[in-house]
């Protein structure tokens, strides 16, 4: 899960990582009455920074200076409702601007090649560090971290020495370095990034930004459901989460339910080959129903899939391993008789291939039951095919 | 021989008594698999029934392995539990552990291969979050069905389970040395490298057939060891062409960050090193087909 900028800098903050005074408005009149409380401690200048869980906020306009309540509220009027790469601002940070000399980078997360964690740190920073390690390499340092020795000082001066900064910001940098640290383990993140890490006129460092990645296979140790956004989580998906289904909702016709992460991503790539020929048809969804898949989770899984209106066909690619067919075809055929009861016959074409453990009896299951939506495929790239085939020829209401 | 598990392996499963345990360890017993005993610290002294056979619980690994001469370990506890389990079974000096177990912690699982790699490698670790090694007509230390293949000299390493069942399915008729899942979890014990290095020098393999998905770069480093290592034949197939950046795709570690780590990357990686990547699970399963019966 990833967390609002504001979200991280209140994780920051509660472990001692130097950040700006700031407040969330989600209206232009509260970032009014916030900005006013600023002006009235002595900091009229603020920041109004709109809060989406992508970067380049500054470039698409999502970041802007105000002096005084009156520019604030002008400019999160500009900011609230803004479009920025496909997220919507619904809500501003206004942080008490700060006088900036100079801008450094500094994150911690899995080195996943390494098999262990490893910190980036960069006097350039303020800038993508993809960017800087593209065009100046030799300006952005990757530290390996051993889990068993973690970062002390001693170890997060030596990162800050590798990221070359100069010596007024060193000591500063390494105290937050080693309290960015324990944000990173004690909560379970697998990304905790600060980009820019800013020196002040008057000497102080400071995360000006800050973006966490929380490990949700950790969600039975942490407190993590407090970050929970309903508002910017696609209803689909969170009602598929409710259910314990793995769903992610995609942008295109031909529904996709399937058994395993791997079989399904495949699923979603042969759909779109195929696709290609009928118009450029895409997969709607990922759903992965996993291994033993009852009838249960089959039906669950059908109804989340056939609630997303811009599904035109499902395709259900089942390899029983360990997952029986049978059970599967049952799913399919209670799901259907379940919508049927609750007054929402299924009218899309459904288009099953089942393989491996008990197919043929998977196949006898849904052949008996002689339900006219359902149509099986022997083969995944002909289920595939078949399946776009279908999407296409709704779409085009033929 | 095969790689990693054979019909000499002394298998025992650590939580032997909860459902995933009792369930599979009965599937591996009627697999041909040697499972000697299992462990739950709260049931030492028991025995466990497994289908026909009925198989004593150890208090821990060390025990078992002491009274049974254990030298592999498959891991089903639950995630809070596995880290434990997993030093546990490396502090024994067990040979081979293999953790099914899904939904642990990155944490964790950098803290007992760190733990691992302290104590100079001598275990090795396959997973977690997969669904383990099987050598057919020999042993089967996992979840992988046993009934869906035959012996042969294909070897397979993947990321995924289902692609793993559905490649063994589809070439049945040619058969399997050994079928590795190394899981798709961002930090595993056994890496395409690895298991590309022990099929390399397995004298009953001929040819490897390597799947990977999205995230990381494991497919990229695996495609530089084939190009200065292997003589054997690698063919590959690689899922997650129409993923989203940014979303996880049911694999803990299948996800793209930013530019890095697409599936098109991979394939292009590959091919440049000459391995021919299919364009489906079934073109895969077709360009090794060919390649078997070419010989």
């Amino acid at each position: 899960m990833d967390l609002f900028e504001h979200e991280a800098k209140e994780l920051f903050a509660e472990y001692g990582v130097p950040v700006q005074p700031g407040k969330v408005a989600h209206t232009a009149e509260e970032a009014r009455a916030i900005a006013a409380e600023f002006a009235a401690a002595g900091h009229p200048l603020v920041v109004v920074k709109a809060q989406v869980k992508t970067g380049g906020r500054g470039k698409a306009g999502g970041v802007k200076l105000a002096d005084g309540p009156d520019e604030a509220e002008a400019k999160a009027r500009q900011i609230l409702g803004m479009d920025i790469k496909g997220h919507t601002v619904h809500k501003v940070l206004i942080a008490a601007a700060y006088d900036i000399s100079e801008e450094y980078y500094l994150s911690f997360l899995v080195d996943r090649a390494g098999r262990q964690f490893m910190s980036i740190c960069s006097v350039q920073g303020g800038v993508e560090i993809e960017e800087v390690a593209h065009t100046n390499p030799e300006a952005v340092a990757r530290i390996g971290i051993d889990p068993q020795a973690g970062v002390d000082r001693a170890k997060a001066a030596e990162i800050i020495a590798a990221g070359r900064l100069p010596g007024k910001a060193v000591d500063g940098a390494a105290e937050l370095a080693e309290r960015l640290w324990a944000v990173f383990t004690d909560e379970d993140a697998t990304l905790v990034e600060v980009n820019p890490l800013a020196l002040t006129t008057d000497g102080r460092v400071v995360a000006l930004d800050g973006k966490v990645t929380l490990d949700d296979n950790a969600a039975f140790r942490q407190e993590h459901g407090r970050f929970a956004d309903p508002s910017a989580t696609d209803p689909i998906e969170a009602r598929a989460k409710a259910k314990h289904l793995n769903y992610v909702k995609l942008d295109g016709a031909v529904g996709i339910i399937g058994n395993g992460a791997g079989l399904v991503m495949s699923t979603l790539d042969v759909v779109a080959y195929a696709g290609e020929e009928f118009g450029c048809i895409r997969p709607a969804n990922f759903l992965d129903i996993g291994g033993g898949a009852s009838a249960e989770v089959m039906a669950n899984g059908l109804e989340i899939v056939l609630s997303d209106p811009s599904v035109r066909a499902v395709l259900v690619n089942v390899f029983g391993g360990i997952t029986s067919c049978d059970a599967v075809a049952d799913g399919i055929v209670t799901a259907l008789g379940i919508l049927a009861d609750r007054g929402e016959p299924v009218g899309l074409p459904i288009v099953v291939r089942l393989d491996g453990n008990n197919a043929a009896e998977g196949r006898r299951i849904l052949t008996e039951a002689a339900i006219g939506v359902v149509e099986q495929v022997a083969t995944m790239d002909d289920a595939a095919r078949r399946a776009a085939e279908l999407a296409s020829l709704a779409a085009t209401g033929a | 021989m095969a790689i990693f598990l054979t019909e000499q392996s002394r298998v025992i499963v650590q939580g032997i008594t909860g459902s995933e345990g009792r369930k599979h360890g009965a599937r591996m017993i009627a697999a041909g698999t040697n499972v000697v005993g299992g462990t739950n610290p709260r049931k030492a002294g028991q025995s466990v029934q497994l289908g026909e056979s009925g198989v004593p619980v150890f208090g821990t690994v060390g025990d078992a392995m002491a009274a049974t001469g254990a030298d592999v370990s498959v891991v089903f506890v639950p995630p809070a539990g596995t880290k434990d389990a997993v030093i546990e079974a490396v502090d024994a000096g067990i040979g081979l552990v293999i953790v099914i177990t899904e939904g642990i912690p990155v944490h964790d699982t950098a803290a007992f291969w760190a733990h691992a790699c302290a104590r100079g490698n001598a275990t090795r670790i396959v997973g977690p979050n997969c669904p383990g090694v099987a050598s057919p007509g020999k042993s089967n230390a996992g979840i992988i069905p046993a009934d869906i293949t035959t012996e042969g000299r294909i070897g397979l390493v993947s990321k995924s389970g289902t692609l793993t069942y559905q490649m063994m399915y589809e070439l049945r008729d040619i058969g399997f040395s050994t079928a590795v899942g190394i899981g798709g979890d961002p930090i595993i014990g056994t890496t395409h490298i690895d298991c590309l290095r022990a099929f390399e020098a397995d004298p009953e393999t001929d040819a490897v057939v390597m799947i990977g998905e999205i995230g990381g770069d494991a497919e990229e480093r695996a495609a530089a060891f084939i190009e200065a290592n292997m003589t054997k034949p690698v063919v590959a197939y690689v899922a997650g062409f129409t993923a989203p950046e940014g979303k996880t795709m049911g694999h803990a570690g299948a996800i793209i960050s930013g530019s890095a780590g697409t599936a098109q990357a991979k394939k292009e990686a590959l091919e440049k090193v000459g391995v021919k990547v299919g364009r489906t699970p079934s073109g895969t399963a077709g360009l090794i087909r060919e390649l078997m019966q070419g010989r």
